[in-house]
């Protein structure tokens, strides 16, 4: 099927990728061809057939309701790129505007 | 102490402490790295010191007289996508550069509780996603049998720093075949688990319902003894099976007197190198003459798992991989001005071309308006790939295939085309669509190059996959060979 | 034109668990940014979720109290969109749509307003995890994350467009808080952020379909819920009534300014790319489970306040007025356990407490006075150890320190004089004091007596014996004391 660089720039959006012009192009191309070749899927029949959601067939997997120890703060901290006081800084996310 | 090198664990145990110390067995292993890694660059980080400590420390024990834990000394090697506490976890990637994890994975830290000694974190295709390690972030590994030729995929490092006398043991993941397809390509014994046999917590997520973590080794019996230090339950894997692992090595000497060993006709169709197959055809009579009944059994889901697979895996990598967002680790891109474009392009600048095109993939897999035709379709096909397996196993108990459909290829070759790259997992991909176990033995050469055999088992059944491929390595001596780089 | 208002309801609630909904990490509330959260939490590479059973059992819960169907086999799906409290930038929730439903469907809940009751059908129950926080510092190019609430467990209610006015929201967020903390699935409370509450307005006329709907969020109380409603209800009429359309988007109540506003932020309606997720297997509810949580379900409203009725023979009014909130019941309850008056610790509950605490805007467990202190003032007041009119004045007291009326009283001599002796002097000196009055009563005006009995309580600083005074002076004076 056929991947236009519109649908590969929507899709970087979904997926906040910056793509150049050329890397949009490029990658449309790609795309194009490599789902023309998985949409030899179509050929085979599912009506019916259960999706395999769970690689195994189990359930009710639990943990009890008890507290363990977190992670010392200078761990968490130490691992961001940029933090104040405690917290993880990123630049200014826009509340609700009039 | 050069000799040690290239043994198998198994041999030098008996040996640790009277013909040698720890401290020797792992500093051998260090001086090969040191010597081979400006040819092979198998490892992206080596922690020698740390490595050093703890080969002083097992010696002191010994001294004490206590009886070491089962893998005490083994020099290992570790996929860098498996988290390292204090250690640098880079997944081959930019965007964790410099990301140092604070805890452990389970089947690390079960491999160090054995006595393991880890020497480094090795080279991979980045977050996984390649048959060739070539899509690594800082540098392609090369295989240690041919410098201008792949290790294979994703676990490249690995493999060639087993092949290489880098290190005795390594852990890789395998989510298409990135464990069992460096491991033909190399020469060396690699192993998938089934889905749920070994732990996945602290194994950076590519395709969670795919991700296996596993063992490469120098012969069926050291990939037993890693696998059992690493299998069984973890309460922190929703998806680790509350099973009693059964005891791997005991189950080497069974034999295979009346063992049904199925071919699928499919597996040997075109694509297959004529060497390779006449290598694995080869492997399959000596099973024959050891006592095992071989057929031909069918499995015509084959030539959809690859559609399959990647649709499924790119999803799912698609959203595991959302989390590299310059936020609260790794990369943050300098040019951020705000939130959208630190996103943007921390992601742009931190991921390889590979990662950006199965990220894209798998969004449009799922997204709306795709989701049915694409995601879920595949998921339905998921099932018939499964159900085939399940009748190929009412009929044989094990399965026999090439590992790969080419002994090897050159650097640069496939990477221009994704298409052919992704060909490279032909035979390794339904194996985890279906999420059985999978091992890949030495069998041979083709042009030089290793060719490797895939054995398929029942799920659970990676007893019966050892027992098969121990009893092929009793009668064979590909397994010894080692690669002129290491002998040299 | 007439119009009828139809809303809906989005809410979601903070289940009461020790640890959160993947991981061990406290979700106890105020601690410092960043300390309470883990690799699971913080979405590190290679980390993986488990399912707090808690979480799945206060759920189901709820579900049952909401008369909800549950279903046999539920599961997780990630919902995923890019947003800095969102650590994976993919929220693990349930989502119907796919292949299974989420915890429980087709509920309903009852309200009543102005004689008028309704039915509110509730559509879905779900289980989901919480986000971390953003605080946004003052300098305006920075935000700031902490990640600790991220994990927590919520359960999102989700009403079909039932609600016919701002005040049936406004009474069903009651209810349903009320419900919840009876089954001890949720504090439910707007101010702490215990529950949180989105919701979709619009307006038709009656026979019509529905009209287009805004969204309003931003709603901190159940105040501003029904402010903001009703503002929006008033927007869209005027709108419709100027033979305009109202326009299908999200609107943010601004509490100050007392109006909702189109909200900038989202261009675009987003593609969350629902799959089910791959690192939880599936929660199956068998009808042994369902049931255990059944049996097991706390006391909820209407049991307890039947129960209050017959077991302390309380009026239906009085019991209905003491269930309002779970705190309340349990603490009438406590009082009686201390001391077995509940006619009088009813009373003092639901007067003087209950008017402290409309005035100090406080809930009863935010108290520090213990159900036991209650009970000792009333004991207090009935073995005579205290009057009526000064217990009053110590429970003010009690109330603002948190000391207890024992204490009180003797530190400040507030024992009520018993002592006949005592007393007769000072009733002697009223009378003497006051000749006028005295005639009157003599003269057979009997509301004189009133005057003069204030007037030996003043003398004695309120603590005489109201009672007593009234026989010594009636004795004095001549009078039949038989009253």
């Amino acid at each position: 099927m056929r991947i236009t660089p519109e649908v590969v720039e929507r899709v970087a959006r979904l997926s906040r990728l910056e793509l150049t012009a050329e890397e949009q192009a490029t990658f449309a191309a790609q795309l194009s061809s490599i789902l023309e070749y998985f949409a030899r899927l179509d050929r085979l029949p599912t009506e019916g057939v259960e999706p395999t959601s769970h690689a195994l067939r189990i359930t009710n997997v639990f943990r009890p309701d008890h507290v363990t120890p977190s992670l010392p703060v200078e761990d968490v901290v130490g691992m961001a790129p940029q933090a104040q006081e405690g917290f993880v800084v990123v630049p200014r996310v826009l509340e609700a505007e009039e | 102490m050069r000799e040690l090198v290239g043994r198998p664990y198994h041999e030098l145990r008996p040996r640790l402490g009277k013909d040698f110390s720890v401290a020797e067995l792992v500093e051998a292993y260090l001086q090969t790295l040191e010597a081979l890694e400006p040819h092979v660059r198998a490892y992206l980080t080596v922690t020698a010191e740390e490595a050093r400590q703890q080969a002083r420390a097992l010696d002191q024990r010994l001294a004490a007289g206590e009886s070491l834990p089962p893998l005490a000394g083994m020099p290992v090697a570790l996929k860098d996508n498996l988290c390292t506490r204090g250690v640098r976890t880079t997944c081959g990637s930019k965007i964790l550069e410099s990301f140092v994890p604070p805890y452990d994975a389970t089947a690390v830290r079960r491999l160090q509780e054995a006595g393991a000694v880890v020497l480094g974190k090795t080279n991979l295709d980045e977050f996984a996603m390649g048959s060739s390690t070539e899509n690594s972030g800082f540098f392609p590994t090369r295989n240690p049998w041919d410098l201008d030729c792949v290790p294979g995929g994703s676990s490249g490092g690995s493999a060639a720093a087993v092949a290489a006398g880098e290190a005795l043991a390594a852990l890789g993941s395998d989510t298409g075949g990135s464990i069992r397809q460096p491991a033909s390509l190399c020469g060396v014994v690699g192993l998938k688990p089934t889905y749920g046999r070994v732990s996945r917590y602290g194994l950076v997520a590519f395709a969670s319902s795919l991700d296996q973590i596993g063992p490469f080794a120098l012969d069926v019996h050291d990939c037993a003894l890693v696998l059992q230090a690493i299998s069984g339950h973890d309460p922190q894997d929703s998806t680790s099976v509350d099973l009693p692992v059964p005891d791997f090595v005991a189950a080497l000497e069974g034999g295979v007197r009346g063992v049904r060993v199925g071919l699928p006709t499919e597996f040997f169709g075109e694509g297959l190198q004529p060497e390779v197959r006449q290598a694995v055809l080869d492997a399959v009579r000596v099973l024959e003459g050891l006592g095992a009944q071989v057929e031909e059994v069918r499995l015509p889901t084959l030539e959809y798992a690859l559609p399959t697979y990647y649709l499924i895996a790119c999803a799912e990598a698609s959203s595991n991989l959302a989390r590299y967002d310059g936020v609260a680790y790794g990369y943050r891109s300098p040019r951020a001005r705000d939130l959208y474009t630190l996103y943007s392009r921390t992601r742009a600048e931190g991921f390889g071309p590979e990662v950006k095109r199965r990220i894209m993939l798998g969004t449009f897999a799922l997204s709306a308006g795709y989701y049915e035709g694409f995601y879920k379709k595949a998921q339905q096909v998921r099932t018939l790939v499964r159900r085939d397996f399940d009748r190929c196993f009412h009929e044989v108990d094990v399965l026999a295939t090439p590992t790969s459909p080419v002994a090897g290829f050159r650097l640069g070759e496939r990477t221009a085309d994704p298409l052919q790259m992704y060909l490279a997992d032909v035979y390794t991909i339904p194996v985890n669509l279906a999420g059985l176990p999978g091992i890949s033995v030495p069998c041979g050469f083709a042009g030089g190059l290793p060719v490797g055999l895939q054995l398929v088992g029942r799920p659970f059944d990676e007893a019966t996959l050892l027992r098969v491929a121990y009893a092929y390595q009793q009668a064979t001596d590909w397994h010894r060979r080692r690669c002129p780089l290491q002998m040299g | 034109m007439e119009y009828e208002t139809v809303i809906g309801l989005e809410i979601h609630v903070q289940l009461l668990t020790q640890s959160k909904m993947f991981c061990g990490c406290s979700t106890r509330f105020g601690a410092p940014p960043n300390t309470q959260t883990c690799p699971v939490c913080l979405g590190l590479p290679g980390s993986l979720p488990v399912i707090n059973r808690r979480a799945v059992e206060l759920g189901l819960r709820a579900a049952l109290v909401l008369n909800c169907t549950v279903q046999p086999t539920s599961q997780f799906h990630r919902k995923n969109y890019y947003y800095p409290d969102l650590p994976k930038n993919y929220q693990i929730s349930q989502y119907q749509y796919l292949e299974h439903p989420p915890l429980g469907t087709d509920g309903h809940l009852d309200v009543e307003v102005d004689g008028v009751r309704r039915r509110v059908g509730i559509r879905r129950v779900h289980l989901e995890e919480d986000t971390g926080k953003l605080v946004h510092p003052e300098d305006g190019t920075v935000s700031w994350v902490d990640y600790n609430r991220s994990g927590v467990p919520l359960m999102e209610i989700v009403t079909y467009p039932d609600l016919r006015s701002p005040q049936e929201a406004r009474a069903f967020l009651l209810k349903l808080r009320q419900v919840l903390q009876y089954a001890e699935v949720s504090t439910g409370r707007m101010e702490e952020g215990t529950l949180r509450c989105d919701a979709n307005v619009s307006l038709r006329r009656p026979g019509e379909p529905l009209g287009i709907r805004t969204e309003v969020k931003n709603m901190n109380s159940l105040r501003s819920v029904e402010r903001a409603l009703s503002y929006e209800v008033a927007r869209q009429r005027e709108v419709l009534e100027r033979g305009g359309a109202v326009v299908q988007e999200t609107r943010h109540w601004d509490e100050r300014r007392g109006v909702t506003f189109a909200s900038r932020s989202k261009e675009e309606a987003e593609d969350y790319r629902y799959f089910p997720e791959p690192d939880l297997v599936p929660v199956e509810v068998t009808s042994e489970w369902l049931e255990e949580i059944r049996r097991t379900l706390p006391e909820l409203p209407d049991a307890r306040r039947d129960r209050l009725m017959a077991q302390y023979d309380l009026s239906r009014y009085d019991a209905e007025l003491l269930i309002q909130t779970r705190a309340t019941a349990d603490f009438f309850e406590a009082a009686v356990a201390a001391h077995p008056s509940p006619k009088a610790i009813a009373n003092w509950i639901l007067g003087d407490l209950s008017a402290y605490l409309n005035e100090h805007n406080l809930e009863i467990d935010q108290l520090r006075t213990t159900p036991s202190q209650l009970a000792e003032l009333v004991r207090l007041v009935e073995d005579g150890t205290i009057s009526g009119r000064t217990a009053k004045e110590v429970l003010v007291e009690m109330l603002q320190t948190g000391e207890g009326p024992r204490s009180i009283v003797d530190r400040r001599g507030l024992v009520q004089i018993a002592d006949e002796k005592a007393l007769r002097e000072t009733v002697d000196a009223v009378i003497r004091d006051h000749p006028e009055p005295v005639k009157d009563v003599q003269a057979g005006k009997e509301k004189a007596i009133a005057f003069l009995v204030g007037q030996v309580m003043r003398r004695t600083q309120g603590r005489a014996n109201p009672a007593l005074v009234q026989r010594l002076l009636r004795e004095r004076l001549g009078l039949p004391t038989g009253s």
